[in-house]
């Protein structure tokens, strides 16, 4: 079957000739009318549409954005906060980059009838240290949009006031946790903080209620306003409603970034047709679907099941390329949508190395306040990395496979499952090349690109 | 504290968008590394006494976040992205190139104190890999060919810069 054709909402203007980042341009495109028209209704009503629209959050873990909404704590007469996370640090993930440098105003348009709707006075966005371009874009687009008054004190006429701000981070991956971030926009060391109770929603910013939400999150909350719940809700499928983004990197002939309605385009049509396959004279290998913690999947296996279609229970049976990439999908096989990173791996990558490189991301970024993780991280970046400079051994694998077990559900954040789920995975999926790998080495040539 | 008079207005400036003093650490840590190039302990108790802090923190944050350093660095700072996609399309050989042009090993300054190169983890611009920040600017797909003209920029620009 052909892929479909892609369906850019937030990505509408993303490369666009002479589009420009400046409020002219945005307001030459209709810029800042769907706010206007939202700060007309009542905030429970734009309310009401998110949640009728279905949307999933986009940040990683997709959890319904109108239900977090509700979640919030409005009876404490505390300030509620919104923070835009813009942290941009999964590994695969690069997708909120081009949002940020190329249409910032559709962002702060998405935030702002976020904040409405919220009753929210104070917003931070906070974009990693390492796009400084990226900060300063959008202090300016921020300055325009408040000099017309699309930001700040009684906007628009309507007696509603609410500012933003930007905030730097600096080069710590655990600040994209929204915990981990909300202590580190206190000033402080970006140490998870332990739920319950510290739920953003009622003791987030300052033990004020809190709302995190991705940067794409709340642009396609602009479009929901704008499009109406019920509308947006028939985009995609049911359940994985709105478009996604993909970002393909590795070993394709065109990575890059593709959205699609969710859930109707499959990994195959996305790889092959979308991305033209693979490099010429190779074969895919392996596929990360997810952002470097979600589960490794392997070129050739099956996954087979019941799943729902309409109201009845049917039969799959799929191969890697036959998996529609939705939520639903991606978590029923055992892995995760996640932040929609896909990162590609053909017949020319050794396992063992590839995940000797993701350990020693997960080693250099975990915060420490867990044992199991700071040291579990630690111990896997060190057995795959002497597997492969040092002397590899045949026990390494149920070594491995012991020190990731000992992880998951024993910490404060998710990042124990995201740094333990590459190498559970990679072991039952590729547990041969690593029980072999001591006596492959002996013949090898060195690895003409080196990962590790 | 010896800072340019902008780097002091935008101190009191990124202090008022906070409820609360603490909240502005990083902004001001990021301020004042843009002006002098690095935290000296200096640094930590001035901007400890300007947020109504203890030093120490100040410092626990210094010592958290990749981005600040307790040392002077190259004029230019250059960070090859070591993580797997860019790593997938060569990420390690850039990074050893570099190396070799400057002959110098990662985080350690250049002879001629020209350049620190330094290999950081993913830079969201996986798609674009092997990517490459220079100071402010994202190199994207660099190649050992791209490896060869960015060393020249630098070099010929460092050749250009009066003597001190
Ligand atoms: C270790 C870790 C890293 C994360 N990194 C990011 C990130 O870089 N960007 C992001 O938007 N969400 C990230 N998240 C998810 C956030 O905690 C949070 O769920 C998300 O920002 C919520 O927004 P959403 O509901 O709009 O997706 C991360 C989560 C974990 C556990
Ligand atoms: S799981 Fe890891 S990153 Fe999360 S709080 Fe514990 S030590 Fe920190
Ligand atoms: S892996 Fe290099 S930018 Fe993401």
């Amino acid at each position: 079957m052909p892929a479909p054709v892609q369906r850019r909402l937030i990505f509408a203007h993303i490369d666009e000739p002479g589009y420009t980042p400046d409020l002219p341009c945005y307001l030459r495109h209709g810029g800042y009318a769907v706010m206007k028209q939202a700060f007309t209704r009542p905030p429970a009503e734009l309310m009401d549409e998110v949640k009728k629209s279905g949307l999933r959050g986009r940040g990683g873990a997709g959890f319904s954005c109108g239900l977090k909404w509700t979640l919030v704590d409005r009876k404490s007469g505390k300030p509620i906060y919104l923070i835009v996370n813009a942290d941009e640090s999964e590994p695969g993930t690069f997708k909120d980059r081009y949002i940020m440098h190329q249409d910032p105003h559709q962002l702060i348009e998405g935030t702002m009838i976020s904040c409405f709707a919220n009753n929210v006075k104070q917003a931070y966005i906070y974009i990693r240290g390492e796009m400084p371009h990226g900060a300063r874009i959008l202090e300016k687009a921020i300055q325009e949009a408040r000099d017309a008054n699309f930001v700040g004190q009684n906007i628009l006429g309507t007696n509603y006031s609410c500012d933003i701000f930007v905030h730097r981070g600096a080069g710590a991956y655990i600040c994209g946790e929204e915990t981990g971030l909300i202590e580190s926009l206190e000033g402080k060391r970006a140490n998870p903080r332990i739920k319950p109770p510290y739920f953003p929603a009622v003791l987030g910013l300052y033990q004020c209620p809190t709302i995190v939400n991705n940067v794409e999150t709340l642009c396609h909350v602009k479009h929901i306003a704008d499009l109406g719940g019920e509308t947006y809700a028939k985009i995609g499928t049911p359940n994985n409603t709105g478009t996604r983004i993909f970002c393909v990197s590795g070993h394709v002939q065109r990575p890059g970034y593709y959205e699609f309605e969710a859930g109707k385009i499959t990994m195959g049509q996305l790889l092959n047709e979308v991305c033209g396959g693979p490099l010429p004279g190779r074969k895919f290998k392996a596929v990360i679907p997810g952002g470097s913690s979600a589960k490794v999947m392997r070129f050739g296996e099956r996954y087979k099941g019941k799943r729902k279609v309409g109201h009845e229970m049917v039969d799959y049976d799929w191969g890697v390329e036959d998996v529609p990439l939705d939520f639903d999908s991606l978590g029923m096989i055992g892995t995760m949508g996640g932040s929609g990173g896909v990162i590609v791996m053909d017949d020319t990558v050794n396992m063992v190395e590839a995940l000797a490189n993701i350990n020693a991301f997960y080693s250099h970024e975990s915060c420490g306040q867990c044992t199991p993780c700071r040291e579990g991280s630690l111990w896997m970046k060190k057995i795959t990395t002497r597997m492969v400079h040092g002397t590899a051994r045949a026990e390494d694998a149920a070594l491995l496979k012991n020190v990731a077990d000992q992880i998951p559900g024993r910490t404060i954040c998710a990042f124990g499952e995201a740094c333990s789920w590459p190498t559970q995975s990679f072991l039952a999926k590729f547990g041969d090349e690593f029980a072999g790998y001591a006596e492959a080495k002996k013949t090898a040539q060195p690895a003409a690109t080196p990962l590790i | 504290m010896n800072l340019k008079p902008a780097t002091f207005q935008q101190i009191d400036e990124v202090i008022t968008h906070y409820p609360v003093k603490r909240s502005a650490l990083l902004p001001l840590l990021h301020l004042v590394q843009e002006d002098v190039g690095w935290i000296s302990t200096e640094a930590i108790e001035w901007i400890a006494q300007k947020l109504e802090l203890q030093p120490i923190n100040v410092y626990e944050v210094v010592t958290f976040y990749p981005m600040f350093r307790q040392k002077p660095i190259g004029r230019r700072h250059i960070k090859v992205c070591r993580t797997l996609s860019c790593a997938l399309t060569g990420g390690y050989q850039v990074c050893a190139q570099f190396q070799q042009e400057f002959g110098c090993k990662t985080g350690e300054v250049s002879a001629d104190g020209e350049v620190t190169i330094d290999f950081v983890e993913c830079l969201a611009s996986c798609g674009t890999g092997p990517v490459v920040l220079i100071d402010d600017d994202l190199h994207e797909k660099v190649d050992a060919a791209k490896v060869k003209a960015l060393s020249d920029q630098i070099r010929t620009a460092a050749s250009r810069r009066p003597a001190p």
